[in-house]
């Protein structure tokens, strides 16, 4: 009976301290929202409902001098191609590594996986030396093109799943006269649509929240990605801006993300679960091979 | 390992055509990359004018710039502190959320959200948060009756920033600590209730020695994060001139780099990153090895 009594109170603890902390959490977004439809002349108040509610806001951020249609599409455009070419590269890769064999397939997935431990300053300086000797400072195609050479992680993911799908498919496959290419087109890409879910997944957040290279490969406004594009419209306010239309932009800003997260809040979860394998999987790997 | 399916005849020409695209990344992109960061790091280079031998020149910076001492010792303070905070809070929230009380879903989107959304977007609401005169901490502060606080300026930057970097790194923690709770088997708490054993013992008996795969890869990945710190940096401390209240290594390198076109010199940083991060990495495998528990 006590220690009944004993899980209660720990119970109602657990929730006073998770509710508290919930609400550090959702607090900023909150505050976002709330300033983001007040009037600029309230844009101090202490309030989290607006005292006056108003969407001009989001209609002097859509105005033309700020030009934040462009940044979104930006945003939207690159994000979207880095994710593509990710998720093609990387399946490609992925489907050599876990189903054909060749000869240095182990080596060459080893050297892979150790690419892994290269910080993005190491490879970002060389990378901003040759696309600005190719006049590609400015643009988006230094952004997005590096996302079509594979990747160490996104390689990894896939193969881990790939492994994870049953063998006698390719043997059937095979005896039916399957070519490699449909075997990967027919079987492999379908069968991995869960793994390729929560790569896309990763990736687009990944793309859509950069800041550092945007700020390298695009550091001026109005052709930019939003991060940069926020970060700069952040410097003009406090020469005496309006924080309402700031928040308006810093909300739409993470609202694809948002909507996202509320329809795929699995994948979202998969794929930092699927990172928190990675180590143990690795060691496997390393074992087998 | 045998397995593995044969390649015939023209399909060698395929299996060559799908793993171009990651040869090229691993040629071009990683390896060729850090052989030409390791080359930059010996010169003098603004890319304007051609290319000089600096020797060890900019590695000797490393040691006596005090800009750059200041961006290490920041580097570390920060490391420090969030690492141990980003580990401790997610698994003390992991804990919490792993009693099965209802409504666990609930609070597991919301302590998520921040991992979902840009760094960029929220750090606009935190310097609302922060602000000196007109922030919310401010205003509650003298609310209680306490003196308002300079959370941005040179003493407070560093913890301010910390703070918001663990409150944005939690979700993905505590998710990971979730995974690693659940896969603990519930017959030993079972076993240890029936040998009379409190909620706090079998915390640090049978719970905590059974996460430490999770400890571990949340601490790699935490201290990997630290080192790599740059957006709520950038958004938080900017001051005048591109300036940082809080530089730190990575605020320093893209500095050199980008804004002082000293590329030799950011190289040099670069590696001396690398080697910094490495050289935890090796630490850590060595305490890997001494302390974890895989069953």
């Amino acid at each position: 009976m006590t220690k009944q009594r004993q899980k209660l109170v720990l119970d109602i603890i657990s929730y006073a301290v998770l509710l508290l902390g919930a609400v550090l959490m959702v607090g900023p977004f909150l505050w976002m929202v709330s300033t983001s439809f007040k009037l600029p002349g309230d844009q101090f108040t202490k309030t989290l409902i607006p005292p006056a509610f108003t969407l001009n806001n989001f209609r002097e951020l859509f105005s033309v001098d700020l030009n934040f249609p462009l940044l979104f599409w930006n945003s939207a455009y690159i994000s979207i191609l880095i994710t593509v070419g990710q998720l093609i590269t990387c399946a490609m890769a992925a489907f050599c590594f876990a189903v054909v064999k060749f000869n240095g397939r182990n080596l060459l997935f080893t050297l892979l996986l150790l690419t892994m431990l290269i910080p993005p300053q190491v490879t970002l300086i060389p990378n901003f030396i040759i696309f600005k000797y190719l006049h590609l400072v400015g643009t988006s195609v230094p952004l997005w093109l590096p996302a079509f050479w594979g990747g160490a992680f996104g390689t990894f993911l896939l193969r881990q799943y790939f492994l994870t799908i049953p063998r006698d498919l390719v043997d059937a496959a095979r005896v039916d006269g399957a070519s490699l290419l449909q075997i990967f087109w027919k079987i492999y890409m379908p069968l991995g649509k869960p793994a390729l879910a929560a790569l896309a997944i990763f990736t687009f957040q990944g793309a859509w929240n950069d800041l550092l290279h945007p700020l390298v490969y695009m550091p001026s406004v109005p052709n930019t990605m939003l991060t940069v594009g926020l970060a700069f419209f952040q410097q003009q306010m406090t020469h005496g801006g309006k924080f309402t239309v700031l928040m308006a932009g810093a909300l739409i800003s993470i609202l694809p993300l948002l909507i996202v997260f509320f329809f795929a809040q699995k994948q979202f979860i998969e794929g930092i679960s699927l990172r928190g394998l990675k180590r143990r999987q690795t060691r496997g790997a390393c074992k087998r091979s | 390992m045998d397995y593995g399916l044969k390649p015939l005849g023209r399909e060698r020409f395929w299996l060559f055509a799908l793993l171009a695209p990651t040869g090229i990344g691993l040629v071009f992109g990683a390896l060729g990359s850090v052989v030409a960061t390791v080359l930059l790091s010996f010169a003098n280079w603004d890319l304007l004018t051609p290319p000089t031998w600096a020797g060890l020149v900019n590695y000797a910076n490393l040691f006596k710039d005090p800009k750059i001492l200041l961006s290490l010792t920041n580097t570390f303070k920060f490391a420090a502190m969030y690492v141990p905070g980003v580990v401790i809070v997610s698994l003390f929230v992991a804990v919490l959320m792993n009693r099965k009380i209802r409504g666990v879903s609930l609070f597991r989107t919301a302590y998520f959200l921040p991992a979902v959304t840009s760094a960029v977007a929220t750090a606009l609401v935190w310097n609302m948060i922060y602000g000196r005169d007109t922030g919310v901490l401010n205003f509650i502060l003298e609310r209680f009756g306490l003196q308002p606080v300079c959370w941005l300026c040179s003493g407070n930057a560093m913890y301010a920033v910390v703070l918001v970097n663990i409150w944005g790194a939690i979700g993905e923690g505590m998710i990971i600590f979730l995974a690693g709770l659940t896969a603990i088997p519930r017959e030993y708490y079972e076993a240890a209730e029936m040998d009379g054993a409190n909620d706090l013992q079998q915390f640090f008996r049978i719970t905590l020695p059974l996460v430490t795969p999770s400890i571990f890869f949340q601490t790699l990945m935490a201290t990997i994060n630290a080192f790599q710190a740059y957006d709520y940096i950038y958004m938080l401390t900017r001051r005048g001139q591109g300036d940082s209240s809080v530089p730190v290594v990575v605020f320093s390198i893209y500095r050199n780099a980008w804004n002082f076109f000293n590329y030799g010199g950011a190289s040099a940083q670069a590696i001396e990153l690398t080697v910094l991060v490495a050289a935890l990495m090796v630490f850590y495998f060595w305490l890997e090895r001494r302390y974890v528990v895989y069953e």
